[in-house]
């Protein structure tokens, strides 16, 4: 009878164990994959011509696969989209932590947070129906789907994350240090911008680069309002991203082709980008847990 | 006495400060009132019984949606049928059992992983994986299997939260009253973390819902009418892709309107669920803390 309830305890613990296991699992499995059908075509192009060739043609009769095009966009634009959303998102959570009362800043943080839930591709929707042709209208170009699109379409999407974890940081400053600021003579948004942010710095930190890793791995809202075409890129180019590069392709791919292989490989590159990034969050993240 | 005034270089330096914040508190209201207001503006005008209630018609020529919601249903409920499980042991697993603290750190380090891998990848990874290894094809299962493993960070942060506010008292006590470690998890534990589950629940159908690219190579985009297992073997767009391919392929914009309409309003639903459910939670935790202290 002892034996059998230990047997049984023994087997519940292994099927817990298993369940606590599965996320390692699952992420070696996407590393191993990635790896495995990235490597081909980056052996058969070569590496230098793949990562620093400007031309990209995969259905020419002399085919190119180059994706400088392609990273440098996806670097430029989540720098633009970075440059445009941080400091906007940065000033609202500022905002909504020290100074709006209870009311306020309960509705502001739903309408963040409805914000946040909006799926992409209503906002790729929205931004091909207003912001494409306003642009077009604007700056007078032919065509108005570029990467200065893609740009404010990703600005708009990484503002919630920005606001709900500088926010978080803001929020977890002592009150102390703001109240020896104030006794010391210094006003209240002095104290808040040059004792409570510097205190929230690397919490500030981890919103920015949350903020990058949305905007690098953002996918059908880019395609939507970029314009697609593979160019190197320009504010005004229609551009391709790493994200749009491989998805816009892969559906009329054929199977075991080098084209097919190459946008593997391209998928390898922007998970490259993306732990990297996740390294460099976490670093962050442990940072302003210690302080 | 008289108060000292702050030199003119402070003052513009605070002056300049309030108006940015003013300016970007009023930018992120804006934007969001002007999301919501344009999109059910353009969408509701589009909705229609006739719409909402069939499916696409080449004879006709009329677009239905029918199929659509179903898969999304579907694809929600499978999905979550798997993840819950998945999520809510491993979840159990961390709080309850594990003592190595290298094999924590390990398992949280890749759940954290999982949830910075951009759904693009899950997508592909999901059809290299699910669609032709397991040789499913592109069908609504390989799309909800690839959703699991996409939630299942979710599921287990929420999960392990609410496991954190069962007393260790109550613990105790059990194991004190002769009971053995599963018993303890199955009556003790685990009815304290039903407001975790619920929270990763409505979190996770928010997720689904506004998922498209991890969706399109694995689920596909076919519109046509099935029963829930039928329809989980074959290919079909949920609302989201069904957006996309109605706006970016076929330029029908009305329709692509009338979805992002219907997914605003689901959005709405599922903040406010959200927000009640953490409310209610967090009220009666207190209360438990409150009668255990």
């Amino acid at each position: 009878m002892r034996n059998r309830k230990r047997l049984m305890e023994n087997v519940i613990y292994g099927i817990f164990l298993i369940l606590g296991l599965i996320t390692v699992g699952c992420v070696f499995l996407i590393t191993v994959y990635l790896v495995i059908s990235g490597i081909p075509a980056i052996r058969k192009i070569g590496i230098l011509r793949f990562l620093l060739g400007k031309e990209w043609a995969s259905t020419a009769d002399q085919p190119q696969y180059g994706i400088l095009p392609f990273i440098l966009t996806s670097v430029y634009g989540t720098a633009g989209a970075i440059f445009i959303g941080v400091p906007i998102g940065f000033m609202t959570a500022v905002y909504l932590s020290k100074i709006a009362g209870p009311k306020v800043k309960s509705a502001i943080e739903t309408a963040v947070s409805l914000l946040a839930g909006i799926p992409s591709v209503v906002y790729g929707l929205v931004g091909m129906m207003v912001l494409v042709p306003g642009i077009r209208i604007a700056f007078r170009i032919p065509d108005g789907a570029s990467l200065f699109a893609a740009i404010i379409v990703l600005a708009i999407m990484i503002l919630p994350s920005i606001i709900k974890v500088s926010l978080t940081a803001l929020e977890a400053v002592p009150k102390e240090y703001e109240d020896a600021s104030l006794a010391l003579g210094a006003t209240p948004v002095e104290t808040y911008f040059r004792v409570s942010v510097p205190a929230a710095k690397s919490g500030i930190a981890a919103a920015v680069v949350l903020g990058v890793g949305r905007a690098i791995g953002e996918a059908m809202a880019v395609m939507m309002v970029a314009g697609n075409a593979p160019n190197m890129p320009g504010i005004f180019q229609s551009v391709r991203f790493l994200t749009t590069a491989v998805a816009s392709e892969m559906s009329y791919a054929a199977d075991g082709s080098l084209q097919k292989q190459a946008l593997f490989s391209i998928a390898l590159v922007l998970f490259l980008f993306i732990m990297m990034i996740n390294a460099v969050l976490n670093f962050f993240l442990k940072h302003s847990k210690e302080n | 006495m008289r108060r000292q005034s702050i030199s003119f270089k402070r003052k513009t330096y605070i002056a300049v400060m309030r108006a940015l914040m003013g300016i970007s508190v009023g930018i992120t209201c804006a934007l969001v009132v002007f999301l919501i207001g344009y999109v059910l503006w353009k969408g509701i005008p589009n909705l229609s019984w006739e719409l909402l209630a069939t499916k696409p018609s080449y004879l006709s020529g009329r677009i239905g949606i029918l199929p659509d919601i179903l898969n999304t249903v579907y694809i929600v409920a499978a999905t979550l049928a798997l993840v819950l499980p998945l999520g809510v042991g491993a979840a159990i697993y961390l709080t309850e059992y594990a003592k190595n603290r290298k094999l924590v750190n390990m398992i949280e380090y890749a759940a954290e992983t999982l949830s910075g891998i951009p759904s693009i990848i899950y997508g592909l990874v999901g059809m290299l994986f699910f669609c032709q290894f397991f040789g499913m094809k592109t069908s609504l299962l390989a799309g909800a299997l690839t959703l699991v493993v996409m939630n299942l960070p979710t599921v287990m942060r929420t999960t392990q939260e609410s496991l954190k506010t069962v007393p260790t008292s109550y613990r105790e006590g059990a194991f004190g009253l002769g009971a053995g470690k599963w018993r303890v998890i199955r009556t003790v534990v685990f009815p304290g973390c039903i407001d975790g589950i619920i929270t990763g629940c409505i979190l996770s159908v928010g997720r689904i819902l506004g998922e498209s690219a991890a969706l399109l190579f694995t689920a596909g985009f076919a519109h046509a009418l099935h029963g829930i297992f039928e329809g989980l073997d074959s290919a079909g767009a949920t609302l989201t892709v069904a957006l996309y391919v109605y706006a970016k392929e076929n330029g029908e914009f009305g329709i692509a309107f009338a979805i992002a309409a219907i997914l605003m309003f689901l959005t709405v639903v599922i903040n406010l669920s959200a927000t009640l459910a953490g409310r209610y939670f967090q009220r009666k935790t207190r209360g438990v803390q409150e009668t255990s202290a």
